[in-house]
């Protein structure tokens, strides 16, 4: 029965930390549908969100050091703070401008190109994005608070202590970033059933030409997914730098999130959430069970794995468009 | 006018499938040769060795193994991180075990067992594809730099888990270890680069070569016309990784001489490489060393710029040069997107005429 | 186009070059990438402490002293660079603050004669002076800070570990594996069991598979060897999962305000060893500030003074300044080479009068490097996080590690590396 506590305790926890992957996923699932882009950048993206969202909070000077280097200034911030909701929304509208520059200086030349170099152009723009983010803000570890609590769960200690003997742990963050997880989902599902640039964004992820031909511009699809991928960042920048700070090692959570890409496949919302908690749970349980035997440290490795050993089986993933060849 | 492809006659076959068959490019590229082994030894010093050419042939040979695999096949990995990590514990382990043996032939052999790995973890590319694949091979980096990290016999029971290149000397020239000279550690990778180089080319325009062409362009149709996917995209993998393998274990003797797995072998490793690749030009020999100068002399040359000319703090010349290294990759995919090869090759063009506008 | 391109790199590359001065001591910094926000700390102090000297004593006897900065984002290949780039400029000693690259650089060093200066990290058996001729790391090494921190345990337990669990929380890589070894002999002798758990270094924000081991297991005590932000993350999951902080111990690299401060007041309680004291109630903070900070001469602006890891660039930069004096006393002259710098290293006694006099009383142990030692006591003390306070208090004096069991492990380990690269052995 103990054993079983653990396991069940493990379990809980891998969903969570599923949630959280899921969240960086579902940027790159946005952007993949509508533009065929595969957005190495979406963790970079995360970590820039964060850091201007902590920037405006603190009200910094933005280039600060940049200046004070070439002029000799002593700027630090404007002295003031900003509430956490109103930093938010200027940090979204930020996310925004990004997105248009993005389509502006980047997308737009683009057009036509094979998949291999849109993806290296994202790499280069990652790099680019993270000289930025640490040119504006500096490269301190900031703290994010917006009020998001943390810590383990009171309630839901005794609770299940009082059932099952052993009060379980889960993390108050954890519980919130699923809540919000669920509720930017069926939000993205709303819009993009029953809004009209919604039902745009299917018509152009489903196939370019046609949506072209029915009058739908391409570039304002682009802008708004971009934007609407910039805002899911932002909603992983605040979750994940709530939990550990804002700082550059923020923008390697991309790299969680791609086996779950690959075994959610790359073109579904749902199976970025899917594919989420799968490799959350069995990442988590082969690190507690496996992991003591073998050395330890297989998270990095063992979603990999698994979504390999997965494709080889479905080369589209869990719930990507079947994939059909003609000569 | 400078550059003439017309008028150059061959009377046997022997002539006509030479490795360069056209006479000025084949005097061009002795000239190349004789200044890289005959000038530069004599001038090189350590920072030129250490910072600039040594690591600029190593990278070479590395973008050469991924080109064989991304430009020439078509299968998009992005675990040569983890390949050039097996190289690089291949080297130190056969070493380490029979040190009579030269250091040179154990490279090689380094090589081979890459190969060997890189074939097992190219299986999946039979039936995986595109991004799938990429992400896929991802698997190959995470997994063998765990493997390498958590395995002591790997690295000798070290207390720590690092590596040291043992001292070895060829023909009584010290080629591994700290006392090698700067001309010899460079003369040693650039016989290797040169060599697999004259290989990847000849295999490229060979059968093989062709068949590799086949399955990237289209692998339905190449496998309908009779090209086998099996053994063409196992043969890129081996041939890759082997090229990648031999790049780690110079990467590690050579020019590290000490090396950690997570550290020098990582994830960035296998993005930059790939990075090489694509700037200097899919499915080109000389793109690949185009690609590799690009990014190992481009941060140098923009640290020295920033904080030695400009004298800016180096920390905000660190994230100036990412940010403007990124900017380049990115205008550069804009203006390029066939890579400096493709610019050699409008160069050529251009020089067929000049001076004469038509 | 290419040759222009190359003129322009050598131009540049040049350029570079700072103009000679009569002491260099280049400082190798990471103020980017995943451990910048530690790095920069450390590089601040140790500029900080050298601006000084130039400014208030005119430099090292009578001689200024210069400090090329490098910037190796923690990363092997750019520290070669880095090091290649510098040591033509007459560079007296390196200390590059990463173990990586220490490792890199010690067979480097031992053939351009160059001292390396590693205190705190770097190769643990380079205390070994008969092997390491060019390697200190005074005061303290990895492995006299894990018997440091067991002798705490001990002290708090009357003595005994017996039937103990401890887990070590380490970052994977070469720098969280090497006080491994140690802490399996010290559990041989004291009688308690190890659990290690690595985190990888990438995904260091990411630990939950490891608190929720540590949730089951209930170690008595967890003792972390982390680095970046796997530091702030184990102390919030340590505060979420309520492990008792004040059992939760860090090493040096993982005791500094960053890496506390996330968490808030949970966080409280929190021990790590340290080498050095910390705060700015130090005489020489007077002299800092009117001749360095005031000017508007300090490295960064000094918005870090005082912090733990600014003390401990800036101790290391005092070691390296007290080493370059014994090595123009030895020699008689003020344009001290390295080799001579070298010499003056193992010759180095900081006593704490001494200490006193460069106003920082009581800050380090007492040092004394001879031929064979070139580790010093590695006497090492705890210190504390006080949360409401928000700073660091020493709960311990310095205490001597337990040499007993170290000085075998580091013979064997300097010896086996002698026979590996062919070195006789000095002294």
């Amino acid at each position: 029965m103990e054993q079983f506590l653990y396991a069940a305790e493990v379990v809980v926890n891998g969903l969570m930390a599923g949630v959280m992957y899921a969240l960086v996923a579902l940027g790159f699932v946005l952007i993949y549908k509508a533009s065929g882009v595969f957005n190495y950048a979406q963790g970079v993206m995360a970590l820039f969100a964060a850091l201007t969202l902590v920037g405006l909070q603190n009200g910094q000077v933005p280039f600060a050091h940049m200046i004070n280097a070439t002029f000799g200034t002593h700027l630090d911030t404007f002295g003031w703070t900003l509430p956490a909701i109103v930093a938010i929304a200027l940090t979204a509208l930020v996310m925004v401008g990004l997105a248009i520059a993005i389509e502006k200086l980047v997308l737009k030349h683009l057009v036509n190109q094979v998949p291999i170099i849109l993806f290296m152009a994202t790499i280069g723009l990652a790099w680019f994005l993270e000289g930025l983010g640490d040119v504006m803000w500096g490269a301190d570890i900031k703290m994010l608070d917006v009020g998001v609590p943390k810590g383990a769960s009171e309630a839901l200690m005794t609770v299940t202590e009082q059932w099952t003997g052993y009060g379980f742990y889960i993390d108050r963050l954890d519980i919130w970033a699923a809540a919000i997880a669920a509720m930017l989902v069926a939000a993205l599902m709303v819009f993009s059933q029953y809004t009209k640039q919604g039902r745009a964004l299917r018509a152009v992820a489903d196939d370019h030409q046609a949506a072209l031909s029915v009058g739908i511009s391409l570039r304002f699809i682009w802008v708004l997914v971009w934007s609407i991928a910039g805002f899911v960042a932002l909603v992983a920048g605040i979750m994940w730098g709530s939990k550990s700070g804002v700082q550059f090692s923020l923008s390697l959570i991309a790299l969680k999130a791609l086996p779950v890409l690959m075994l959610g496949g790359f073109t579904s919302i749902p199976g970025a959430i899917v594919g989420g908690l799968i490799i959350g749970v069995g990442e988590k349980l082969f690190e507690f069970y496996v992991g003591p035997l073998v050395g330890g440290a297989t998270e990095n490795w063992f979603a990999y794995v698994l979504a390999l050993i997965f494709l080889v089986f479905r080369p589209q993933g869990l719930f990507g468009e079947k994939i059909i060849e003609r000569v | 006018m400078l550059y003439r492809e017309a008028g150059d006659f061959k009377t046997s076959y022997r002539e006509d499938s030479q490795t360069f068959p056209l006479r000025l490019d084949r005097w061009g590229y002795y000239a190349t040769l004789a200044v890289a082994f005959l000038v530069i030894p004599l001038v090189i010093n350590d920072y030129w060795a250490n910072a600039v050419l040594v690591p600029f042939l190593v990278y070479s040979i590395a973008a050469l193994g991924l080109n064989i695999l991304t430009g020439y096949a078509g299968q998009v990995s992005l675990g040569t991180g983890g390949f050039m990590a097996v190289g690089a514990y291949a080297t130190y382990k056969l070493s380490t075990s029979f040190p009579d043996i030269s250091i040179l032939i154990h490279i090689l052999l380094a090589g081979g067992i890459t190969a060997v790995v890189g074939m097992l973890f190219g299986l999946p590319s039979l039936r995986i594809k595109g991004f799938y694949l990429a992400v896929a091979t991802l698997a190959a980096q995470f997994f063998l730099v765990w493997l390498f990290n958590k395995v002591p016999w790997f690295y000798n029971y070290s207390a720590s888990g690092q590596i040291t290149a043992p001292e070895r000397t060829v023909l009584g020239w010290f080629v591994t270890g700290p006392q090698t000279s700067a001309p010899a550690k460079y003369l040693v990778c650039l016989v290797f680069a040169v060599g697999l180089a004259w290989i990847a080319r000849n295999l490229t325009r060979g059968t093989v070569g062709r068949k590799w062409m086949a399955i990237r362009d289209m692998d339905i149709a190449a496998e309908i016309i009779g090209v086998n996917p099996l053994t063409a995209k196992l043969t890129a993998f081996a041939v890759s990784s082997f090229f990648v393998g031999v790049a780690g274990a110079l990467f590690f003797s050579v020019y590290l001489g000490a090396a950690e797995v997570g550290e020098a072998f990582g994830i960035n490793k296998s993005f930059l490489i790939l990075f090489m690749v694509i700037i200097g030009g899919l499915g080109s020999i000389f793109g690949s060393f185009a690609g590799a100068a690009f990014l190992v002399l481009l941060p140098v040359l923009l640290k020295n710029v920033l904080v030695g000319t400009l004298g800016w703090p180096t920390d905000l010349a660190a994230h100036i040069e990412l940010m403007i290294v990124g900017a380049l990759i990115v205008v550069f995919l804009i203006v390029e997107p066939h890579g400096l090869a493709q610019l050699w090759r409008l160069t050529k063009e251009k020089l067929r005429l000049w001076p004469f506008p038509h | 186009m290419t040759l222009r391109f190359a003129s322009l790199v050598a131009a540049a590359i040049l350029a570079a070059a700072p103009a000679l001065a009569d002491l260099v001591v280049p400082n190798l910094s990471y103020r980017t990438g995943p451990y910048g926000a530690n790095g920069t700390q450390y590089a601040d102090g140790f500029n900080d402490y050298f601006t000084l000297l130039n400014e208030r004593d005119g430099g090292i006897g009578g001689q200024k002293v210069q400090v090329p900065e490098c910037e190796t984002a923690y990363n092997t290949e750019k520290g070669v660079e880095c090091y290649e780039s510098t040591k033509g400029t007459g560079a007296l000693v390196y200390n590059p603050l990463s173990t990586g690259i220490t490792y890199q650089l010690i067979p480097k060093v031992s053939v351009d004669k160059i001292p390396l200066y590693t205190p705190g990290y770097g190769r643990t058996s380079a205390k070994n002076g008969k092997v390491f001729e060019w390697v200190f790391n005074a005061p303290a090494n990895y492995w006299d800070g894990a018997s440091v921190i067991v002798k705490h345990l001990l002290d708090l337990n009357g003595g005994s570990l017996d039937g103990k669990k401890i887990a070590l929380l380490y970052h994977n890589s070469a720098y969280g594996k090497e006080p491994i070894r140690t802490l399996q002999e010290l559990g041989k002798k004291h009688g308690f069991t190890l659990t290690e758990l690595p985190v990888d270094a990438a995904a260091g924000q990411e630990q939950k598979s490891q608190w929720l081991q540590i949730r089951r297991e209930k170690p008595d005590y967890v003792i972390m060897w982390g680095w970046g932000v796997m530091n702030q993350a184990a102390i919030q999951e340590a505060a979420n999962v309520r492990y008792p902080m004040d059992q939760f111990i860090g090493i040096w690299w993982a005791g500094s305000e960053v890496d506390v401060k996330p968490a808030g007041a949970a966080a409280n309680g929190y021990k790590s060893a340290t080498f050095h004291g910390v705060g700015t109630e130090y005489p020489i903070y007077a002299d800092l500030n009117k001749f360095v900070v005031e000017p508007g001469k300090a490295s960064q602006g000094g918005e870090h003074v005082g912090s733990v890891l600014y003390s401990r660039g800036m101790y290391a930069a005092l070691v390296i300044a007290e080493a370059i004096r014994k090595a123009q006393e030895l020699s008689g002259t003020p344009t001290v080479n390295a080799a001579q710098v070298r010499d003056g290293f193992e010759a180095l006694e900081i006593t704490p009068e001494r200490l006193t006099e460069l106003g920082l009383p009581d800050f380090g142990p007492e040092i004394t490097m001879t031929c064979e030692n070139h580790g010093g006591s590695g006497m090492a003390r705890i210190q504390q996080w006080d949360a409401a306070a928000g700073k660091w208090t020493l709960i311990s004096e310095f205490t001597e590690p337990d040499q007993e069991v170290l000085q075998p492990l580091i013979d064997a380990d300097s010896e086996a590396f002698a026979k590996e690269a062919g070195i006789t052995l000095r002294c």
